[in-house]
């Protein structure tokens, strides 16, 4: 399958931020053209375009729309999720560093669909302060040009964005966390219902979107429901932002068609494992993707074939695991990264995610016990599903895959009180001062 | 995870310290006028202005925490609630050099913690410590969203991508 460049069409260009290049490329005339449709037009097309929101979970954007109360008695407002704080995903950052006016003009086409919508937020992670500034800039430019502001060509339709940068949480990346932290509020998740459609931030009706979802927006309106559709299969449409990480020869941002397999992606377009290296286990869809082995990896990179394989597509960040590594202290890396990043609302997701921790770190350094893989399952049975959000529920997804898969391996820690012959160590155990 | 050390400025019998009052410069005073336009309440503009509040002074003090709270007619306690819920906000004073090395599995798989090891023992400092002329502090963070490039070391605002040893030699050498 040919690499295609259809949401980045416009990263490789020189000085891609910047309004003008954006104009020169028949920028903001999707805009002109969606403020001359009406809202319940522009929903549809997204409706049968089939997107689904590019955040991790898959939803179709158009019936996410739908849910909002059409009879305007309060504000609607429209929050674009650019926290990007899942580990091996950077694909968001693409399009805010190098074409932040696509996300704009879809942020404005997105607001004007909802309908009564006064401002939007673009929750943008603190650590992207490079990111924030070009979409202040980008932001001044077009309200310059009159795209943002009172009265938008003429159309009567006002409306602003406001670029809201977090403080560092992964938790705000879930939507009801995200809202909590633009309320000024510690990010912890909601209790749903009522659902942001309905009860959002500041008691209006929210929509929160994700980065790639907003700017797939325009690209819709521009050449219709049809031709999104050419990309991907039914039910999983559209081009993709693909991330791949870790051990692999050439890492990067990939576009494609969304039924990419994930085989070919690894092998023929990112350049193969390193010389002399094996796989050994590869993450569909960042750190809450349960993992993949070799002779899973035959697979297309859609939402719907990912999940009948028990994983997920998520947010489409695939970090590659060769066999110089230590599944276990792979695993240990990831659950210290959820332990650190539980909100610590729900007692199972607080406590668990630090137990997986603890008895993961002591395995990988020889104190494990025979019991500990079962004991890791049964942990994981018990996190899982009794907490409000998904953070819990992420957090079991490498653990418990890992320990099903390479069971063999959790055993010869605890038998030998050593990592595999043949695989590295890369946390030495003197830093473990602050754990 | 901020423990009570001697030197915690949050110790209880240090909170707040009157004589230590602050107070926005006019300048960003201005700017923290525009930030609460640009919601529909007082204390959605908490975020930002704490940002803010680490841009001018470097860390969030106990007495920041008093005076924000003032600002935005919010209690001490719930901001200091989200000071400590947010990883950003320094609740101690930092380097002029915040050196966070991303240890996430993408940058621990191309040998992040080498990196980390090193700045810890070429800078003689533990972990979250400032170096005696309080020049660098050295720390671990989640990730990054930096992965293609990993790994990644945060200088500051700054992302450092594709580091080596080497190349954090070079660039502490630069950082005067």
């Amino acid at each position: 399958m040919q690499q295609i460049k259809v949401l980045t069409a416009n990263v490789d260009k020189p000085n891609s931020a910047s309004i003008e290049t954006y104009l020169q490329g028949g920028g903001y005339e999707t805009l002109k053209k969606a403020l001359g449709m009406t809202p319940d037009q522009i929903i549809e097309e997204v409706k049968n375009s089939e997107l689904r929101g590019r955040g991790g979970a898959g939803f179709p954007t158009g019936m996410k729309w739908g849910f909002v109360p059409k009879d305007g008695k309060m504000p609607v407002y429209l929050l674009c999720n650019a926290d990007e704080a899942e580990p091996g995903t950077f694909k968001d950052r693409v399009i805010i560093e190098r074409d932040p006016h696509l996300l704009i003009e879809g942020i404005i086409i997105s607001a004007y669909a909802i309908r009564s919508c006064p401002m939007a937020y673009i929750y943008i992670r603190g650590e992207f302060w490079y990111g924030a500034q070009v979409l202040l800039k980008a932001l001044a430019e077009a309200r310059e040009k009159g795209f943002l502001g009172k009265n938008i060509l003429g159309s009567g339709f006002d409306f602003d964005i406001t670029v809201h940068r977090g403080g560092g949480a992964y938790i705000c990346g879930e939507e009801t966390g995200l809202i909590e932290s633009v309320e000024g509020k510690r990010g912890q998740p909601r209790v749903k219902p009522p659902f942001p459609a309905i009860v959002g931030v500041f008691g209006g009706p929210t929509v929160v979107n994700n980065v790639e979802t907003i700017a797939c927006v325009p690209l819709i309106i521009k050449h219709g429901a049809e031709w999104f559709k050419n990309f991907g299969i039914p039910k999983n449409t559209g081009p993709k932002l693909y991330c791949i990480s870790g051990q692999i020869q050439k890492p990067g941002v990939y576009e494609f068609p969304m039924d990419i397999n994930l085989k070919e992606l690894i092998y023929e377009h990112a350049g193969g494992l390193f010389e002399g290296r094996k796989l050994k286990a590869v993450i569909p869809g960042g750190a809450s993707a349960p993992m993949l082995t070799p002779d899973e990896i035959d697979i297309p990179l859609t939402f719907d074939a990912l999940m009948k394989a028990g994983s997920m597509l998520g947010s489409a960040a695939i970090i590659v695991i060769d066999d110089s590594t230590c599944i276990v202290e792979a695993v240990w890396r990831l659950s210290k990264f959820f332990a650190h990043e539980s909100c610590g609302q729900c007692t199972p997701c607080r406590e668990g995610t630090n137990w997986l921790e603890t008895i993961l770190w002591r395995l990988e350094n020889g104190g494990g016990r025979p019991q500990d893989a079962d004991l890791l399952l049964d942990m994981s049975d018990n996190i899982g599903g009794k907490s409000l959000c998904a953070l819990g529920d992420a957090a079991i997804g490498p653990v418990m895959s890992s320990v099903k898969k390479f069971r063999d391996e959790f055993l010869y820690h605890v038998e030998h009180k050593s990592c595999l012959p043949g695989t590295r160590k890369y946390r030495v155990q003197e830093l473990a001062v602050v754990h | 995870m901020a423990e009570l050390h001697p030197d915690n400025p949050y110790a209880p019998e240090r909170f707040p310290d009157s004589s230590k009052k602050v107070e926005f410069p006019p300048e960003v005073k201005k700017r923290f006028e525009e930030i609460l336009t640009r919601y529909p309440t007082r204390q959605a503009a908490l975020l930002p202005t704490l940002h803010l509040a680490q841009e001018t002074w470097g860390w969030i003090s106990p007495e920041t925490v008093l005076y924000v709270s003032e600002l935005l007619d919010q209690a001490p306690a719930s901001v200091f609630g989200v000071v400590s819920f947010y990883n950003m906000f320094n609740q101690r004073p930092v380097g002029k050099y915040h050196l966070q090395v991303c240890t996430n599995l993408s940058c621990m798989l191309r040998n992040a913690y080498d990196i980390y090891a090193h700045l810890c023992s070429k800078l003689g400092v533990h972990p979250g410590e400032n170096t005696p002329d309080g020049k660098f502090t050295v720390g671990e963070v989640e990730c990054l969203g930096s992965c293609s490039t990993a790994p990644v070391v945060q200088v500051n605002n700054d992302y450092h991508e594709d580091q080596t040893i080497e190349k954090m030699d070079q660039l502490l050498a630069t950082l005067k």
